[in-house]
């Protein structure tokens, strides 16, 4: 098997030219991603872990100190309670993950300069940074999604035995948890995320292209820096405004605003896809992300490697 | 056909010249040495010609404009950049994974069969692999694409004698053919230069000597005369004077062998000594490496 290394073997020596043969330079670039960043479903698995951790203890508790005997124990809302809260709770670390993951997507490959392999192949800068991109656009709602279902199922899972040992069906809880509106607003409202923070993600990837060391400090100190100058030169905050309502105002872009207070209990009746096509500033959002992303590309192409 | 064509070619960082005026022309099938002492220009010519970096003048790298044809130019070219750039977090496996996943002229097999032949292990990470195994990693990867043109830029450096042996029969036996082109930088002139079609010695961004090996050996030759016939060697105007346990050895361009024979004994320069007679006229610290 191991012959002396520096022997000559004809056979290795005389294989004819290879044929081209197919290649899926995408998909390989995402799997590459994958690779690299395992925190980038790591974090997502270990949040879900804990929240049914959690879960598993609250049920222990009810069970101990409730005496279930009928569903109307416990009002609806209440009980669907931790199955939204758990799937915030992924989404926020999903996001989390992802900011990072941005902000060394292309500053990582130059630090460690291993961004000469990577151009050492037939996988041109658009495809590499599409590549990506997908990883918070695609990727990690994907990733948060099936997370997500897998924890929700083991939730109910557990839930149904617990209910099943006080003599209560499965069938009730089912239809007093009613979770398929729920998972349809689960994929809205990642979909509409994903949208929303198109720009956010650009400008980390255009910083992270850019800067040579710091990457978190160029990322957040410039915005701020115009705020405290716009603060100062004009009395105004039209840019704090907006930074704020970009970071912050996905839910409030996707959904009718709830009920004054109400964050948590978002219903399915307050989906509003066609609002949110319509709504001016996340088509602004989509082109300022294009043109920070293309910029990023352009960087990543024009630009000495190293 | 002529792998590489570069015309007036020039490259400056602010007041920096780090290629001043470089013409050059590398036909195909042809293993050319590329040496200058450090800061030299051989990196950003390199550079230029794999399309990582703007240059003034004209350069065609396979018929192709490197700067502006890049993604094209790349199914063509394979390189090596000079120092270990294999992320260090990958597996073996993957890299072949992702090579054989995005290369269409890469051929798994060979590369299977290449590193069996190492001690390298599919299932190890880079970070866990000798430096020279990292190089050996990354020249099977290199070796089983079938590319018209290679590029080293220092592909041993820092690596031991009996890797370094190694990566060039390797790539001398497993790899090279007529219809391949490779371009090759290094500061062990010796290792090389057994391997080399052609040379180019390059300093401050110009190009000293630009020859076929063969010619080289034609045109120059070392005498190594005897102390009464010093004077009239020298009257021979060398172009280069060293001293060898004491005795004189010059170095001659365009002389009649015959009549150095008749003042001592005459060989075939190294290319190291050329390079310091060439190169090392002005004073360089560390140009003959």
């Amino acid at each position: 098997m191991s012959a002396p290394s520096d022997t000559f073997d004809p056979a290795i020596a005389a294989t004819t030219p290879a044929p081209s043969h197919a290649v899926r330079p995408f998909y390989w670039s995402v799997r590459r991603e994958l690779w690299e960043n395992k925190s980038l479903y790591i974090a997502p698995v270990a949040t879900a872990a804990v929240v049914l951790l959690g879960f598993l203890v609250s049920m222990s508790m009810l069970s101990h100190f409730h005496k279930l005997s009928s569903l109307a124990d416990l009002d609806a809302s209440e009980m669907a309670a931790p199955y939204g809260f758990s799937a915030m709770l992924v989404m926020l670390a999903g996001f989390v993950v992802a900011l990072f993951y941005s902000l060394g997507a292309l500053h990582n490959e130059r630090r460690d300069r291993s961004i000469l392999f990577w151009k050492s192949m037939p996988v041109s800068d658009l495809l590499t940074v599409l590549s990506k991109a997908a990883i918070p656009l695609l990727i990690m709602p994907a990733i948060v999604l099936g997370v997500v279902l897998g924890l929700q199922v083991m939730m109910l899972v557990v839930e149904m035995v617990v209910f099943a040992a006080h003599g209560l069906g499965p069938m009730a809880l089912l239809s007093s948890l009613d979770p398929a509106p729920r998972e349809l607003m689960l994929v809205y409202g990642l979909i509409t995320a994903a949208i929303w923070y198109v720009p956010v993600f650009g400008w980390l990837f255009l910083v992270s292209g850019w800067a040579r060391r710091v990457t978190f400090l160029w990322a957040i100190l410039p915005p701020i820096g115009l705020c405290v100058f716009e603060q100062i030169a004009l009395g105004t905050h039209h840019v704090a405004d907006l930074l704020g309502h970009r970071l912050f105002g996905a839910a409030g872009a996707a959904f009718n605003s709830p009920t004054p207070g109400g964050a948590l209990h978002i219903m399915l009746a307050d989906m509003d896809p066609l609002g949110f096509i319509g709504r001016i500033d996340v088509w602004l959002g989509i082109v300022i992300g294009a043109a920070f992303f293309g910029a990023a590309v352009w960087l990543r192409r024009y630009r000495d490697p190293i | 056909m002529t792998a590489i064509e570069a015309k007036g070619l020039r490259k400056s960082y602010g007041k920096f010249v780090a290629l001043d005026g470089v013409d050059l022309r590398v036909e195909e099938g042809r293993i050319l040495g590329l040496i200058g002492p450090n800061g030299a220009g051989k990196s950003t010519a390199l550079n230029a010609a794999l399309g990582l970096t703007a240059f003034e003048g004209s350069l065609s790298v396979l018929g192709r404009n490197p700067w502006t044809e890049r993604d094209s130019l790349m199914t063509d070219v394979c390189f090596i950049a000079d120092v270990a750039v294999l992320p260090r977090w990958m597996k073996v496996s993957q890299a072949v994974d992702y090579v054989a996943g995005v290369h269409p002229r890469f051929d798994r097999a060979k590369a299977e069969a290449l590193l069996a032949k190492t001690a390298i292990k599919m299932t190890s990470r880079v970070r866990q692999l000798s430096k020279g195994m990292v190089t050996q990693l990354h020249l099977a990867l290199v070796m089983s694409i079938d590319a018209r043109l290679l590029v080293l830029d220092e592909p041993t450096l820092g690596l031991d004698i009996i890797y370094r042996k190694q990566f060039y029969d390797s790539l001398l036996n497993d790899y090279f053919d007529k219809s391949r082109t490779i371009i090759v930088t290094t500061h062990q002139v010796e290792e090389i230069e057994h391997i080399l079609t052609d040379v180019v010695f390059i300093d401050r961004g110009k190009i000293l000597l630009d020859s076929a090996m063969d010619a080289v050996a034609e045109r120059y030759a070392e005498l190594m005369v005897t102390p009464e016939n010093l004077a009239a060697a020298r009257a021979l105007k060398p172009i280069h004077e060293r001293q060898v346990f004491g005795r004189g050895v010059l170095l001659f361009a365009d002389v009649n062998r015959a009549t150095l024979t008749a003042l001592g004994e005459v060989r075939a320069p190294s290319l190291a000594d050329l390079f310091v007679a060439i190169v090392g006229g002005a004073a360089h610290q560390g140009a003959a490496a």
